[in-house]
């Protein structure tokens, strides 16, 4: 058993038990975890780079993570990594499968590794992972990664919380641009295409140039790379650290973090008064006629 | 009742030259009452219909068989997978098995070998003998086969990753014995695309294995041409828990792979592709295993023919070795295995196996003592001696569910192999995880079944009993591993380590070519170099597959 | 255990046997039972599991192994985890596992030996009684 005060001290030595302990309270909305939460290093926490990667299965994220992690560690910097998976609708258990793609990192003690289930939590979900993700920034990660399938909303979500976002795309998957879900393609500050030995990279790549961001004039950059060879990670990082510079000296990183910050303090206030408000709720044996929406303002008016 | 010309027409022609080559084991085959037991049985009138779907043995498509007179002319060998701890314990269980009747050896290598780890490298801890016998080097295969004739005995290893080493070992000892390269009978079963889905002994990536097994198919092509240079699998595929048609379909899959990357370097098809052999499973259902070999048969000389245009007999013919379902084997009341391994030998032997490995009882506890692979050996002498089936060709023929089975079979294989080949090849769905997947699915179904109790497992879910007595099991002492890393030192001790030392450093420059990597890898086994050590210089060069789940 | 809590356990393979069906089956079941598994895959060594599995705060771990090598490896990850601070985190294993073995891999600390053909809904229960009894905080 692990108190607070020698977690604490864990996450100053960056001690993995204490890291992983300190993850899994804050996943558990267990209340220690809010004393935790309030001393963490909050300088280390503005400094951090959080990366996000997403795209559609089978595009090769895990594998490009792996890649992207093992660069980085040979420029000697602390990474952080979170992987999200979905959880079942039906038996809400998961397979949380990214990390075997990047077990040769497993005994290396500068990259700290989380696995998370969606567990169909909404917002709770990038409450729970902002929250990973300060503890990781915290104990020295100086680059932290979220990796996550985008196709559901929470995961579109969680990319929110990244400084810096990558839409990992691979040909040949069967998902034509169109049928990408318009919010991905919209937020994402980097597009690579992966798997770029394959046939119709090259299409893919133009088509994905023709993308532009969102109120930007800029289209969108697009790298190739070939992740089972380690092909174009120095350029994509020479990329990303582009574009991190960018968004710096324009104030647009401040600004995200700013929103981010915003969004996941909404986050936690809808987790927090979630369970209050459907205790209220059930105990009032609604009856199933009359508008619920009025029927909520009701009870919102209540004290 | 006359026979139909076509039935004459064969008699003359394949069975005659068959004959002339040797003759059947018996003058005449009877039955009890001192019947003639007829050599192959056909409706009286032979139509289109069934000359083009089961034909005649030893002729296209070879539905009915890949030879002429298959059992009655020479039983299919006899051949137990054997090996753990020592070669000097090993060569021991050998001799006892020539002794006791088998007809041919194969080797089983503990995983460090399999995975081309030496046994003193710190991934071995454990390992060393466990599952098979320990070979780091030449010396070890010498005393592997002490007593024992290369020209005399043909030997299938079951060694995939590093099986260039382990078949230029086997051809060194061959050398030291006396027997020239062009007497050397046997398999390797160099078969690494079933590795990275079912097996996991692999090394390297797919492209430089895939340009190692035709460096070796290029090799002994000329320097061993009486060597089967792989045993293209669909075993372990069976064993993940796939279904008969997927067994069929990513085996041939796999093979088509090795026939276009062999015919992409540069090397003759009628060549190498009689050299090619299959290995699969023999599982309990007895009727849709029959049909499965017979559907594996068919659409492997369709394919041959119309894909790759081959002509020759030997390159049509579906040759394969066959081992009973190892994932059937209950540990609880193992007498009852004995049953379901009499049943899966039975099953094929109906359908036409060229050599069989029969499992023993306790196999589900561990290696198997000396006595119970007595009696697995027993169980196909009693099948070949005693039960008539060897006495008559393809005797399940014409049967209408046997038939429509053998059909369904091969368009269900058909239809994936073609699937495979849409999705960009065998390679690629094994990147995308797409076989992976099946194998799965498939195997998740069928485990559920059994433990909702829809599919019977006798003395597991159903008709079980208390058991006390403890069966005797092998155990492999732990000293093995201690003798094996004493030996290897000594070895290094003894050997010309500044040779060893040049040669290895040939070898990677030459793998970092396209040279055909075999004399290389033949020079450096001849002068004691280790498995290890050699993997090493490859796994520098080639790079490590790793798994993704 | 509250709503979001789930219990969470690695699955991998130490040691150098590839047959990975019954841990696949293994992961997938506790997947629909309602288990969060970090599934590592084979060819893992006693120290890649324990750092995985501490990262990952797991419940509990689970092992498998058919190669005989059993006896080395599954004790070697309980030193592991011991090693890297995590001694409660329970081990459990299954596999090719002689009954004689049972009694000396319990004696060096593994909880629990599934031998083949242990039904599932054994086997999940006994990942549900070693997860609550790890103590957590």
């Amino acid at each position: 058993m692990m108190t607070i005060d020698r977690l604490l001290e864990g996450l100053k030595q960056r001690d993995p038990r204490a890291i992983g302990r300190a993850i899994t309270l804050v996943e558990n909305g267990d209340e220690s975890a809010q004393a935790i939460l309030s001393a963490l290093d909050e300088d280390l926490i503005s400094q951090a780079t959080i990366l996000g990667i997403t795209g559609p299965p089978g595009a090769g994220k895990s594998t490009l993570t792996n890649c992207i992690i093992s660069e980085l560690r040979q420029r000697k910097e602390r990474i952080g990594i979170i992987a999200v998976d979905p959880s079942s609708p039906i038996s809400g258990g998961a397979i949380l499968g990214d990390r075997i793609r990047m077990m040769q990192h497993a005994t290396d003690q500068d990259v700290v590794m989380r696995s998370m289930a969606t567990r169909g939590r909404l917002g709770g979900l990038c409450a729970t992972a902002g929250a990973a993700v300060r503890i990781m920034a915290s104990c020295g990660c100086s680059t932290i990664i979220i990796e996550t399938v985008g196709v559901g909303q929470s995961e579109m979500d969680i990319i929110r919380l990244a400084d810096i976002t990558l839409l990992v795309l691979a040909p040949g998957l069967g998902d034509d641009i169109q049928a990408m879900k318009a919010g991905l393609l919209e937020v994402a500050d980097l597009m690579v295409v992966n798997k770029a030995d394959c046939k119709g990279a090259d299409i893919l790549a133009m088509d994905l140039e023709t993308v532009t961001r969102k109120g930007s004039d800029t289209p969108a950059q697009v790298s190739m790379t070939v992740a089972t060879e380690g092909k174009g990670i120095t350029e994509l990082l020479s990329r990303i650290a582009t574009i991190d510079s960018e968004h710096r000296d324009s104030g647009e990183r401040e600004r995200r973090r700013s929103g981010a910050h915003d969004q996941e303090v909404l986050d936690w206030c809808l987790e927090i008064m979630r369970p209050k408000l459907l205790a209220k709720i059930t105990k009032k044996r609604l009856s199933l006629l009359g508008d619920p929406r009025l029927k909520a303002k009701e009870i919102l008016k209540e004290k | 009742m006359p026979k139909d010309p076509k039935f004459t027409e064969w008699e003359e022609n394949e069975l005659a030259k068959s004959l002339n080559r040797f003759p059947e084991r018996k003058a005449k085959f009877t039955n009890h009452g001192g019947e003639e037991i007829p050599r192959l049985s056909t409706p009286p009138s032979l139509d289109e219909t069934y000359l083009d779907s089961q034909g005649f043995p030893g002729r296209y498509p070879y539905t009915r068989g890949v030879q002429p007179t298959m059992y009655r002319g020479r039983l299919w060998t006899m051949r137990q997978y054997a090996g753990f701890s020592t070669a000097a314990e090993s060569n021991k269980r050998y001799r006892y098995l020539l002794e006791q009747g088998t007809t041919g050896l194969s080797v089983a290598f503990d995983l460090p070998t399999q995975i081309g780890y030496d046994s003193d490298d710190p991934m071995s801890i454990g390992e060393v003998g466990k599952v098979g016998v320990a070979i780091d080097s030449l010396a070890d295969m010498e005393t592997l086969f002490d007593q024992i004739p290369l020209g005399k005995v043909s030997t299938s290893m079951t060694i995939n990753s590093p099986a260039a080493i382990l078949l230029a070992m086997y051809v060194a000892v061959g050398e030291k014995q006396g027997v020239s390269p062009e007497n050397i009978k046997g398999t390797i079963q160099n078969d690494i695309l079933k590795e990275y889905v079912a097996r996991g002994t692999y090394i390297f990536p797919p492209k430089p294995s895939l340009r190692l097994i035709t460096n070796i198919f290029q090799w002994c092509g000329q320097k061993t041409p009486a060597f089967n240079t792989i045993s293209i699998s669909g075993y372990h595929i069976r064993e993940a828990g796939s279904t008969a048609a997927q067994e069929v379909a990513f085996t041939l899959a796999n093979g088509c792979t090795y026939v276009q990357t062999a015919l992409d370097a540069g090397l003759e098809l009628e060549v190498f592709a009689r050299r090619l052999a299959f290995f699969f499973n023999a599982s309990s259902d007895l009727l849709e295993e029959v049909a499965k070999f017979r559907a594996a048969r068919r659409l492997w000389a369709r394919l041959m023919k119309e894909r790759f245009g081959a002509k020759n007999k030997a390159s049509l013919m579906l040759r394969f070795h066959t081992q009973t379902a190892g994932n059937t084997l209950a540990a609880q009341q193992i007498d009852n295995n004995i049953v379901r391994v009499t049943i899966q030998a039975l099953a094929a032997v109906l359908g036409g196996t060229q050599s069989l490995h029969t499992n023993s009882k306790d196999e589900a506890h561990s290696l198997p003592t000396e006595e119970s692979v007595r009696t697995a050996l027993r169980t196909q002498q009693i099948l070949a001696h005693e039960s008539g089936v060897a006495d008559t060709i393809d005797p399940l023929a014409g049967s209408y569910y046997i038939e429509s089975l053998t059909d369904k079979i091969e368009r269900d294989a058909l239809a994936l192999i073609d699937k495979i080949e849409e999705s960009g090849g065998v390679v690629k769905c094994i990147e995308e995880g797409f076989i992976q997947r099946q194998i799965e699915n498939a195997a998740y179904q069928y485990q559920m079944e059994i433990e909702r109790g829809e599919r019977i497992i006798v003395g597991m879910n159903k008709f079980q009993i208390q058991e006390d007595k403890k069966p005797p099991l092998l155990r492999v002492a732990p000293e093995v591993e201690n003798t094996q890393v004493a030996m290897l030192a000594e070895l290094k001790n003894n050997r010309n380590n500044d040779q060893v030392t040049s040669l290895l450093t040939k070898l990677e420059i030459a793998s970092q070519g396209s040279e055909n990597l075999m004399p290389y890898i033949y020079d450096c086994v001849k002068e004691y170099a280790t498995l290890g050590e050699i993997c090493n210089v490859l796994r520098k060069v080639f790079g490590e597959y790793k798994d993704r789940g | 255990m509250g709503s979001t809590q789930k219990y969470r356990v690695l699955i991998g393979k130490p040691g150098l046997d590839g047959h990975d069906r019954g841990a696949k089956f293994i992961a997938r079941a506790l997947r629909d039972a309602g288990f969060e598994v970090v599934y590592t895959g084979i060819r893992r060594s006693p120290e890649e599991i324990a750092a995985a599995a501490v990262q990952e705060d797991v419940d509990a771990v689970g092992l498998s192994s058919l190669s005989g090598a059993h006896m080395r490896l599954f004790p070697a990850v309980v030193e592991a985890l011991g090693k890297a601070g995590a001694p409660d985190i329970p081990v459990l294993g299954g596999g090719v596992i002689p009954e004689e073995d049972i009694v000396a891999l319990k004696a060096a600390g593994i909880v629990e030996i599934f031998t083949p053909g242990t039904p599932i809904d054994t086997i999940i229960s006994a990942y549900q009684n070693a997860c609550k009894t790890k103590p957590s905080g």
